[in-house]
């Protein structure tokens, strides 16, 4: 588990909100650039507080998080964050929207135009830039929102559940769309699904947690090669590792009270 | 909601008027009232005509002391949002004499007014602004607190400051407050002029506006004539109200759901 120079390390990390219990219990943690990290685990397992607090828009409350060498929110524009719903401003437009981290950061307009032309095109969007997010379908906004957190070519991404509200045909397409992407430029993945087929066919490493407090249960190492393509769905090898992080899941929760 | 045909929205308030019509000279008829208590709509309009030039000029007069109160609710009401909405603090100890101030009945402050703004157009403009600032406050305020805590940890992850986060985030995010706070002062500004000539515009032999016209209609008995006076103040209210559902259309049409999305 340990790499060399771990761009998110967790020492001994507990979390609480206010005065409320233990949400997080001593997680530790190391990943290393070429990580594509899944979490999985019943709900209220705590998998979107880690996310929290890799982005430090939580804190922990003990122990130490470290981002790329330094503070989570020292880390900050090297991260980039994809929420469950899209979180597209409803009125911009899809480009305007993709612009938007750039546009904050003060980047002058001819640069962002460009820039966001060029990642649109990347999620293969390049002719709805004038539309609102309302005109879009979940699945298109999606990939707006995908465009938007990779136009700062962020080292680090971080997905809560990104793909949960979308259908299952839509989610593998997405799925494999995120791998090409990294693939052209690449970037360490935190990834919060209740799929397990998701996260089996996207991450190398599967960290299933416990609830009440959250804690990593067990992790998985899934060594398929990248680029991986939708026919290892189909794959014995690849139904296998589903069952096998299936029963893990099992284990866990029959144990969580609720 | 189920949709309802662009004939049957001019249809159904045709048919509920000629009812309230009918209703009407049906009470007329059965109470045995006077035209001076009870005019017909159709002394009403006969009042109007005849006095039409009077009505017509009073409107002018009352529509600029509504606009300028509107004009300051609008652009002072924004402003003291957005001071709000920047922090808990400012919040909390602003908030309540806010209320305060709102609780006042404005009867009480018109010689105050009188006193500090000075009788005709200023102190009408500031009475119209007292009556029609605190919706477009209290919505807006509202508004601004009320953004979508993922776009607020979106504006966070891209390290956006405060005044960016006020700017691009709340400011937008606000808007559709803002405009029903503006859609309720629109009613209130017409109101709020009339009732600032009647009691601050007459002190000094007044501006003649419809709140003059109240005055002297009153005094002179001409019942039907004041009812003609409520007739026109509601139509300068139809056009303020008209004037915001434009504004409205044209900041929200594109995006926000209350209009519904271009085919394409």
């Amino acid at each position: 588990m340990a790499a060399p120079n771990p761009i998110v390390e967790f020492r001994a990390v507990r979390k609480r909100y206010g005065v409320g219990p233990l949400v997080l219990d001593g997680l530790d943690l190391a990943l290393a650039a070429a990580d594509f990290a899944s979490f999985i685990g019943p709900s209220g397992c705590g998998k979107s507080t880690v996310l929290k607090l890799v982005s430090g828009l939580s804190p922990r409350t003990e122990g130490e998080v470290r981002v790329a060498g330094t503070t989570p929110r020292q880390a900050r524009d090297r991260q980039a964050f994809i929420f469950q719903d899209a979180t597209l401003l409803p009125w911009l437009t899809t480009q305007h929207n993709v612009e938007l981290p750039l546009k904050l950061r003060g980047d002058p307009a001819p640069l962002r135009l460009a820039k966001a032309w060029e990642m649109l095109a990347l999620v293969g969007l390049e002719k709805i830039g004038g539309y609102y997010p309302r005109q879009l379908s979940g699945g298109m906004k999606m990939r707006v929102s995908i465009a938007r957190a990779l136009t700062m070519a962020p080292q680090l991404l971080l997905l809560d559940e990104p793909f949960g509200a979308l259908d299952e045909m839509t989610r593998n397409r997405l799925n494999e769309e995120l791998l090409d992407l990294r693939a052209q430029s690449p970037f360490t993945a935190m990834f919060v699904t209740h799929s397990v087929a998701e996260a089996v066919f996207l991450s190398n490493r599967i960290f299933v947690m416990s609830a009440n407090p959250g804690r990593f249960h067990a992790e998985v190492r899934v060594d398929f090669a990248y680029p991986r393509r939708a026919m290892l769905r189909e794959q014995p090898e690849f139904q296998a590792k589903v069952n096998e992080v299936s029963r893990l899941l099992h284990q866990v929760e029959e144990v969580a009270p609720v | 909601m189920k949709k309802i045909p662009a004939w049957l929205l001019w249809l159904l308030p045709a048919i509920s008027g000629l009812i309230f019509v009918a209703l009407w000279y049906g009470i007329r008829a059965a109470s045995g009232l006077q035209s001076w208590i009870l005019p017909t709509p159709v002394e009403i309009m006969q009042a109007a005509w005849t006095e039409r030039s009077r009505l017509w000029y009073a409107a002018g007069q009352t529509a600029w002391g509504a606009l300028g109160g509107f004009v300051l609710a609008g652009g002072l009401g924004f402003l003291l949002s957005v001071v709000l909405g920047v922090s808990r603090s400012l919040r909390a100890s602003l908030y309540p004499w806010l209320l305060v101030l709102q609780m006042t009945p404005v009867i009480v402050l018109t010689p105050i007014i009188v006193l500090w703004a000075g009788p005709g157009l200023p102190g009408i403009i500031t009475v119209t602004w007292l009556i029609s600032f605190f919706p477009i406050v209290v919505n807006m305020t509202q508004g601004l607190v009320s953004t979508d805590q993922n776009h607020v940890a979106l504006f966070r992850m891209c390290n956006a400051g405060r005044f960016q986060e006020m700017l691009w985030l709340r400011v937008p995010a606000a808007m559709p407050y803002y405009l029903a706070g503006l859609r309720i002062a629109a009613t209130l500004a017409p109101i709020g002029a009339i009732f600032g000539e009647y009691m601050v515009g007459n002190s000094s032999g007044g501006s003649g506006g419809l709140g003059f016209l109240v005055y002297s209609y009153n005094t002179q008995i001409k019942i039907p004539a004041l009812f003609a006076t409520a007739l026109t103040s509601c139509l300068l209210g139809f056009i303020f109200v008209a004037a915001v559902s434009l504004l409205n259309w044209a900041v929200l049409h594109k995006w926000h759901d209350s209009f519904e999305p271009a085919d394409h």
